[in-house]
């Protein structure tokens, strides 16, 4: 990977740092307000960010990228158990910790700690899942 | 426009909220931006697995392969870091302005006014003095990591990349995030915020 290029991903991960920050998408309340249902923001960031992403592929697919290989989507798998279980379980910690993978980082770089600890429960529950992977049903 | 007017309208733009029509456009746009820039995927999640593959000892097979070709999304994680230092640290907004039922019933649980992005009984330096709030973190977490992995993605992934790709997967996930969630949200977490507290529950 050429340096500019890791230069253009770090520079599109601070536009999501900040985005996810100044939305307050990365706030606790905001999370268990739509979990509650008491506001549409949440909704309202996720509908419109799936609307512009859906723009954005059906505009580039088949196109070549700046790095050079050709833009595609792959389709996901489909075994049905892996999403409904494991996407239960992630929803579970989701409402429970206030947050997804993306805010807790901003959040470590936004100056609270508190989500390093966060974030060592999600490296360790990523280990266990490889540990346990070929004995679950996917 | 003079500089000194420029630095006053970022400060005013960096202390706002942005309303979910701004914010939620660019959080799209992440996903033609990292299309357009090398055909990669926006999926924060993965990163969770390139740091377990990057434990140089004995490690599953799941995380046995070159985690330096995934480089281009952990320098995208460490933007999201500095992003948030950017915006968190360098301007803190006002405080969260909630619905006011879900504020009456999240102070039932022992928490109080929104003072910052996050509950400071929970989240901030002294809150970890309480080995309860590490349980919190770690079990929260866990599930996280654990459930990330397990369904194929999170919510960048699935619910905004799969569901704008018309991966039917992802829109099954992002169905099963919100049973979770709500079991999570109205269920568990009343109860695990007063354990924490000392408040009601």
């Amino acid at each position: 990977m050429r340096f500019i290029f890791g230069v253009a991903y770090f520079l599109v991960g601070v536009l999501g740092g900040v985005t996810l920050v100044q939305s307050q998408a990365a706030s606790w309340y905001r999370i268990q307000e739509m979990f509650q249902f008491g506001a549409f923001h949440m909704y309202g960031m996720i509908l419109s960010a799936i609307v512009v992403a859906m723009i954005g592929i059906r505009l580039l697919q088949g196109k070549r990228s700046l790095e050079g290989p050709e833009i595609r989507i792959n389709d996901k798998a489909r075994t049905w158990t892996r999403y409904i279980v494991g996407g239960t379980i992630f929803g579970l910690g989701w409402a429970l910790a206030g947050a997804c993978p993306g805010p807790t980082l901003a959040l470590i770089g936004a100056g609270w700690p508190a989500y390093l600890v966060l974030f060592a429960g999600m490296i360790l529950g990523t280990w266990v899942y490889g540990l346990l992977r070929d004995a679950l049903p996917h | 426009m003079s500089a000194k007017r420029e630095v006053k309208d970022v400060q005013e733009i960096m202390t706002q909220l942005w309303p979910w029509y701004v914010s939620g456009p660019l959080l799209g746009l992440i996903v033609p931006l990292l299309l357009w820039l090398g055909n990669k995927d926006f999926g924060i999640s993965a990163n969770l697995r390139h740091v377990c593959a990057m434990w140089p000892g004995k490690k599953p097979a799941f995380f046995q392969y070159d985690w330096k070709s995934q480089a281009w999304n952990l320098l995208f994680a460490l933007g999201l870091l500095a992003g948030g230092f950017l915006a968190g640290y360098l301007y803190p907004g006002d405080p969260v302005s909630l619905n006011g039922t879900v504020l009456e019933r999240i102070k039932s649980w022992g928490l109080d006014d929104p003072q910052a992005l996050v509950p400071v009984k929970l989240f901030a330096l002294g809150a970890l003095a309480s080995w309860k709030v590490w349980v919190y973190l770690l079990l929260g977490g866990f599930l996280i990591g654990f459930g990330a992995r397990y369904g194929g993605g999170c919510t960048s992934g699935h619910a905004i990349t799969g569901i704008a790709a018309w991966q039917l997967p992802s829109l099954v996930a992002v169905v099963f995030f919100f049973v979770g969630g709500l079991i999570g949200a109205w269920w568990i977490l009343p109860g695990l915020v007063a354990w924490i507290t000392g408040g009601a529950g």
